[in-house]
């Protein structure tokens, strides 16, 4: 459904008014908004589970658990289990895995994120929580390379860049489904 | 037809001079703050670059006169949020009140209002929601104040000269808006409840919260105002294969959710206004996406980017979160119609009913599949149940107030409310989304809980959130 790009003129109202009817021709497209370049759009980001759009650049869990050291454990904590303490409230990021089925399931990167470009696009976004968006290109392939694998989902050799970093086979990858509702047995 | 003229004798004449000038200085003073900023394009001032405080103080004659600036503090401090506190007089006819105006030119609510939301005590109150004090709500529509809040970043500041919403991906023209240009559209002006797709998440095992405010306070309804989503489209023209559209928060958590372009073509609305004014900071000002019945965390706030693409983004938010784990292991991922609910908000938890004799039972009801079909009330825990009255005319995807004569006779009794949409669903017994869904709540599927609410009354007349 593509809508043509020229100013067209259509019949838009036909309304009595007084008893007298009048008509007014008015545009299709109104014409607001201006232009926006490229380089501008390469400010923002939102990568989509091909990696489309995954800036360049790598990094590796070594240089990774040094960062996370540094940017991440106060509130992660030191193995990745998270810190629930007041005024932190920061998620547990690894473990968990094979318990989605049991009565206590536990909800992390690990044993639950589908994809692993989430999780880049996602650190990129708002971590850290404290000053979200500050880490480089580099620094957010290597915090994300150590995240997988303290999570034992990728080799601690493993480099993450914009090529390998789609590929990774997270543990939960086909563990969605779309939304079945409505059920239909809660109908009248 | 042809009017009387209007007369005005001497007295009149001079107010209505007065309120001229006045109105003209009004309008100097906004023209100038306007060319004070490097955006006044366009024929429509764009609001907020007044400050607050040099206009009380510039505005001020009438002001300074009854309070300084320590004692207005002062005066907060002692009551409520949004009141100001003033003496109580003996004889409230024997003196003059407070000059008019003297507010500075927005009024504030009664000292004597004391309802606010309050926060879910989360770890970090940057990430975390408060509810709306439903218990005290009147009728349908919430003050703007009490609107529920989740937040994932906090409140961001945002001047609406320097904010604008981008539209690009799979478009023919990509394209900045700013305020002015999205005001500069028709729009249109509809209420709608949002209620976040996490209300009542602590009720799955055992009834939790003592108050309905706890359970149920995630649900709020505003008139909104905003140009049509299909309009933008139009401007800047989807190509083929655009079917999903992802919008995303100028906030500290950037936020993303990815949306069906079906349901953007279908009655999306990109808005600025919120009962009568602009958004409210908590609701997103100077702009919000408002998705009519989809869960909370879709309308995103802040909006300063839609992205047309041919596949959702799989973001944090549709993923890790928001996604509703069943006990089989698998989640269910884009569930994002809100589905038909109610709630008696009196009598509900926590309040104590002086004795026995005639109640006038009343509550909300909504559906984010279209209208509200019919309301029942049950006294007796769901054995019998009797038609509600509708006190206000649905809506589409907005809520009803309802209510139900009741008399007491001091025995105990539970009660609860069952909505039925125009769909012709039926809202679910706890008992029956359990038996649907498997029951790993509050850690798996923590989402969507729309099950019938049961407030149990004793013999003292004292109200307490109960499983049915
Ligand atoms: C100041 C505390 C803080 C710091 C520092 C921090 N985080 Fe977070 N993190 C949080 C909080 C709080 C959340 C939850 C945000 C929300 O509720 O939306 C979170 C969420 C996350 C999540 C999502 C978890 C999930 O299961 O959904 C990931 C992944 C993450 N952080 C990674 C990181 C990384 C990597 C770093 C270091 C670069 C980092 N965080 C630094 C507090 C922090």
């Amino acid at each position: 459904m593509s809508t043509g790009d020229k100013i067209l003129g259509v019949l838009l109202a036909s309304v009595a008014v007084s008893g007298a009817a009048f008509a007014q021709t008015m545009p299709v497209k109104y014409g607001f908004g201006s232009p926006v370049t490229e380089q501008e759009l390469s400010k923002y980001f939102s990568i989509p589970v091909d990696g489309r759009g995954l800036p360049s650049g790598s990094g590796n869990a070594t240089a990774g658990a040094k960062l996370y050291a540094e940017n991440c454990a106060a509130c992660h904590g030191e193995k990745l289990e998270g810190n629930p303490a007041k005024g932190i409230g920061g998620d547990k990021l690894i473990g968990g895995r094979g318990s989605l089925a049991t009565k206590t399931p536990v909800k992390t990167v690990e044993s639950y994120w589908p994809y692993a470009t989430t999780l880049f696009d996602y650190v990129k976004r708002a971590m850290p929580f404290n000053s979200p968006g500050t880490l480089k290109d580099d620094e957010t392939y290597a915090v994300v390379a150590y995240i997988l694998s303290q999570a034992k989902i990728i080799q601690p050799t493993e480099t993450m860049d914009a090529r390998t970093l789609p590929k990774v086979a997270m543990p939960n990858r086909d563990g969605f489904e779309p939304d079945p509702r409505p059920e239909l047995e809660l109908y009248r | 037809m042809k009017r009387p003229a209007v007369i005005y004798d001497e007295k009149a004449q001079r107010m209505a001079d007065a309120m001229i000038a006045a109105e003209a200085r009004h309008m100097a003073r906004r023209k100038a703050e306007l060319e004070d900023c490097d955006c006044k394009k366009g024929m429509f001032a764009t609001a907020g670059v007044t400050d607050r405080r040099k206009f009380l103080f510039a505005a001020g004659s009438s002001l300074a006169g009854v309070a300084g600036a320590a004692s207005l503090a002062q005066a907060q401090d002692k009551a409520p949020p949004g009141a100001i506190h003033f003496n109580v007089p003996d004889d409230p006819t024997k003196e003059q009140g407070r000059a008019v105006n003297a507010d500075g030119g927005y009024g504030s609510r009664s000292q004597f209002e004391t309802e606010v939301r309050w926060r879910f005590p989360t770890a970090n109150e940057n990430t975390s929601w408060s509810m709306t004090p439903l218990d005290k709500m009147l009728g349908n529509l919430t003050a703007s104040g009490l609107h529920f809040e989740r937040h994932h970043g906090g409140i961001p500041t945002i001047d609406p000269a320097k904010h604008s919403m981008i539209v690009h991906g799979m478009v023919n023209t990509a394209k900045r808006f700013s305020m002015t240009d999205i005001k500069r559209f028709p729009s249109v002006t509809r209420k709608y409840f949002i209620e976040c797709s996490g209300n009542g998440l602590t009720e799955w095992n055992k009834p939790t919260l003592k108050t309905v405010q706890g359970t149920h306070g995630l649900l709020s309804t505003s008139e909104w105002t905003g140009v049509q989503f299909a309009i933008i489209a139009r401007e800047v023209g989807l190509k083929e294969g655009g079917q999903w559209v992802l919008a995303e928060g100028a906030d500290a958590a950037v936020m993303t959710r990815s949306i069906p372009m079906e349901k953007m073509l279908k009655d999306a609305l990109i808005v600025y206004g919120q009962n009568g004014e602009a958004l409210r900071p908590e609701q997103g000002y100077p702009l919000r996406l408002l998705l009519p019945g989809y869960e909370g965390n879709t309308h995103i706030k802040w909006l300063r980017r839609l992205e047309v693409s041919d596949k959702p983004f799989m973001t944090r938010e549709e993923t890790s979160k928001y996604t509703d784990l069943l006990a089989n292991g698998k989640a269910r991922q884009f569930s994002m119609e809100m589905e038909a609910k109610s709630v008696i908000t009196f009598p509900s938890g926590d309040m104590k009913l002086p004795g026995s004799g005639f109640y006038n039972i009343t509550g909300l009801a909504w559906t984010g599949r279209g209208r509200v079909q019919s309301v029942d009330v049950s006294v007796d825990g769901g054995k019998t149940w009797n038609p509600a009255h509708i006190d206000t005319g649905p809506e589409n995807i907005c809520t009803v107030r309802f209510s139900s004569p009741w008399m007491w006779d001091g025995k105990p009794a539970v009660l609860q409310s069952r909505c039925t949409d125009e769909t012709g669903y039926v809202q679910p017994t706890l008992q029956q989304l359990i038996a649907i869904r498997g029951s790993n709540g509050p850690f798996g599927s923590i989402y969507h809980l729309n099950a019938i609410q049961s407030w149990a009354v004793n013999e003292a007349g004292e109200v307490a959130n109960v499983h049915g």
